[in-house]
């Protein structure tokens, strides 16, 4: 099991250097670079920025170089020294301006997935139970509407239900009195308050998914002779199904897990940017569009990272609850 | 699924043995399409979601005629103006006679919140017809003309079914002309989609070793980067400066290189099963070039599943484009899509006082939900001999 989870980790790092190509060569595309849009901006404002200034800064930035010495460059960087560049816009360490939002987005994230994995499991063990009951059918019209409602459409739905309905604005992490408070009960009741939207909203796809393949790897288990000769034994109803189809049939959502995670960390971003909230996502489209090309990169990495570490935790999840995975892998 | 061999069971029980030989004979003399089609018209909510999916796409096509007005005809005097009741029948002082007709509005001032608000005025009565004239339009470059399907049977009478955005332009209007990217851009990014898939799926399995080593890694590798904010960066990538037509090219072919991997792990895994059964090998030992075994032998027995594929690829893109429009990255105004259109009620105090901003946001799931179960409906027929 040992070996089996070096090897896979090992695996990890060839990915994530092609990635952190790819990732580069994505955020070089846009014509001009940041010192262009600077010097755009200035000019607007009516103080010019002489050439051989903006030379001198292309120098030090190290913009004035081909690409594939950048990149180097910033790959050393970030591998030896978790750094990621400069940003241009925040003329502060890339890192630290994404710290801080870098565990909101994971928070949601693992709220989100939180709130899947208990509404969906359960949901999918009744609906096998009960198939064609009015749960059940109830179960799979929501779940087409969940996989057919854009995210951008539900946020602002709920928006609107929690601005009509409460007469709250549930934009941003907290409310005015709770901004720059301490920690305290009410300030974290605030901020569920604020995190239920897209939480909800991130959770809503993933649940619809999840509940279908629940329902049929249960429907396809609770057909088998195990459960049968268990039912003759005279394993109550609750016991049985907990114990034996259940178990068998949360493999498969474990390996959903390595394949939600991506789709719930890029949903994010537009969910947050939609209910502003100061995640990556925001942050990734203002850097986009000011072309702060070390910013976006590093959120585009780190977004790519969570995704492969998710889908190795999901590996590692199932090798341990699935012994015939774990002896083919060994 | 049921069994496949019962597709004539709606037909009357046969009485005598004769008839179900003609049965018998008609299913095994039937070709792999009529199969396929029996079985997908048996499938009731598919095939009704084909019929919506058809009417978007004619929709799509016909907008100019069919939507009532221009999408920038803008009447600035009824800013954000609520729905209008389309009225079937009249009442005058001799009874009621049919006579289709809107009411039109009056401004209402609130003096204590000081907001303008429109109440139907029920003295002014817009008479509403069919093939009536409008806003002048060239239909897609052909010819000019200036009839609509239906709308005000005096140009220029204010005829909001949908109410009015913040300019006062039609929401019906702009949500009809917006069916025609968000659906063309899910359709054509999912032909390109596929001539990637197909081409680099068939060659990963037909070739194998090496070449199929390559191809399952980097689709592994495109897959492990968020999408969305992968697309961000494509996206922004895209000058501002290019002509709308460029824009839109270039979010179609960002949203396919992603869209690609699905259809060629399908392709790929059909072909892994498909080139060691007799009927391949019989062709190869034939002396069949490979083009001709991938083409005539091979392409013919899956791409039933390739357009079941390909179907529920298109909603993914339409909901990828809208969230890219929608913050502001994809489609740019005067560009009208669904995602565009959701971008007008991105502020949560307007959408509060004109929650008909939504309506873009509806017809994305109508769209959406009727592909989605087409798509299903098509995976199920697409195997016939299935049981």
């Amino acid at each position: 099991m040992f070996a089996f989870i070096i090897r896979r980790t090992a695996l990890m790092v060839p990915t994530m250097l092609i990635i952190s190509a790819i990732v580069f060569v994505v955020i070089q595309l846009p014509p001009g670079d940041f010192l262009d849009t600077l010097a755009s901006q200035l000019a607007s404002q009516g103080e010019g920025l002489a050439d051989s200034q903006i030379a001198l800064l292309r120098e030090r930035y190290g913009l004035d170089q081909s690409i594939l010495v950048q990149y180097l460059k910033w790959i050393t960087n970030i591998v030896t020294a978790l750094d990621f560049g400069q940003s241009f816009e925040w003329n502060k360490a890339v890192l630290d301006v994404i710290a801080p939002r870098f565990w909101v987005t994971l928070g949601i994230a693992l709220l989100s997935l939180a709130l899947t994995a208990v509404v969906a499991i359960p949901c999918g063990i009744y609906v096998s139970l009960r198939q064609y009951s009015l749960g059940d059918n109830l179960a799979t019209f929501f779940s087409f509407l969940g996989l057919a409602v854009p995210n951008v459409l539900m946020t602002l739905v709920l928006m609107y239900a929690s601005f009509t309905l409460f007469d709250s604005n549930p934009g941003g992490l907290f409310s005015a009195q709770y901004q720059d408070a301490p920690w305290s009960v009410g300030r974290v009741l605030d901020l569920l308050a604020h995190l239920w939207i897209p939480a909800v909203v991130l959770a809503t796809a993933g649940t619809a998914e999840v509940v279908r393949v629940m329902r049929a790897t249960m429907l396809d288990e609770l057909s088998k002779p195990y459960v049968d000769t268990a039912r003759a034994k005279g394993l109550t109803e609750a016991r049985l199904t907990m114990k034996y189809p259940a178990r068998i049939a949360i493999n498969p959502i474990v390996s959903k897990l390595g394949w939600m995670i991506p789709i719930i960390v890029s949903s994010e971003a537009v969910v947050s940017i939609v209910a502003d909230i100061p995640t990556m996502g925001p942050l990734l489209l203002r850097s986009l569009l000011a072309q702060d090309m070390y910013l976006a990169g590093a959120i585009i990495l780190l977004l790519a990272f969570l995704t492969v570490i998710g889908t190795l935790i999901s590996d590692i999840l199932l090798a341990l609850l699935d012994p015939r995975i774990r002896h083919a892998m060994e | 699924m049921s069994s496949a061999t019962d597709t004539t069971a709606a037909a009357p029980a046969p009485a005598v043995p004769a008839a179900i030989a003609a049965q018998e004979s008609r299913l095994a003399g039937a070709s792999e399409w009529r199969l396929i089609w029996w079985r997908f018209r048996r499938h009731r909510l598919a095939f009704a979601s084909g019929i919506v999916v058809l009417a978007i796409y004619v929709i799509a096509l016909l907008a100019d005629p069919i939507a009532p007005a221009s999408t920038e005809a803008s009447k600035p005097q009824y800013t954000y103006a609520p729905p209008q009741m389309l009225h079937l029948f009249r009442t005058t002082d001799d009874g009621w006679r049919f006579e289709p007709h809107v009411l039109g509005y009056r401004v209402q001032i609130d003096p204590r919140a000081m907001r303008r608000s429109f109440v139907t005025d029920p003295d002014t009565v817009i008479p509403v017809g069919l093939f009536v004239r409008g806003d002048r339009y060239s239909f897609l470059g052909l010819f000019e003309s200036d009839l609509h399907l239906f709308g005000p049977i005096e140009a220029g009478q204010p005829f909001f079914l949908l109410g009015a955005d913040r300019l006062g332009r039609d929401v019906l209007s702009r949500t009809i002309h917006g069916a025609r990217v968000s659906m063309s851009i899910g359709l054509v990014g999912v032909l390109m989609s596929l001539a990637i898939g197909v081409v680099l799926g068939g060659l990963s399995g037909y070739l194998g070793g090496l070449v199929d080593s390559a191809i399952q890694r980097t689709i592994e590798i495109i897959r492990s980067i968020p999408t969305i904010p992968l697309w961000m960066g494509l996206a922004a990538a895209v000058p501002l400066t290019w002509h709308p037509l460029a824009v839109y090219f270039a979010v179609t072919v960002i949203l396919s290189l992603i869209g690609w991997t699905t259809i060629a792990r399908i392709v790929r895994g059909k072909f892994l099963s498909l080139r060691n059964e007799d009927f391949v090998v019989s062709a190869r030992l034939d002396g069949a070039s490979q083009t001709r075994i991938i083409l005539v032998h091979m392409l013919p027995s899956f791409y039933s599943y390739i357009i079941a594929a390909t179907t529920l690829a298109v909603p993914t893109m339409i909901l990828s484009e809208t969230a890219l429009s929608f913050i502001g990255l994809g489609l740019q105004p005067p560009m009208v899509s669904w995602g565009v259109l959701l971008k007008e009620a991105q502020n949560i105090r307007s959408l509060a006082s004109a929650p008909w901003l939504f309506a873009p946001g509806v017809a994305v799931m109508i769209a959406v939900l009727s592909l989605s179960f087409l798509g299903d409906g098509l995976r199920d027929a697409a195997d016939p001999y299935q049981k």
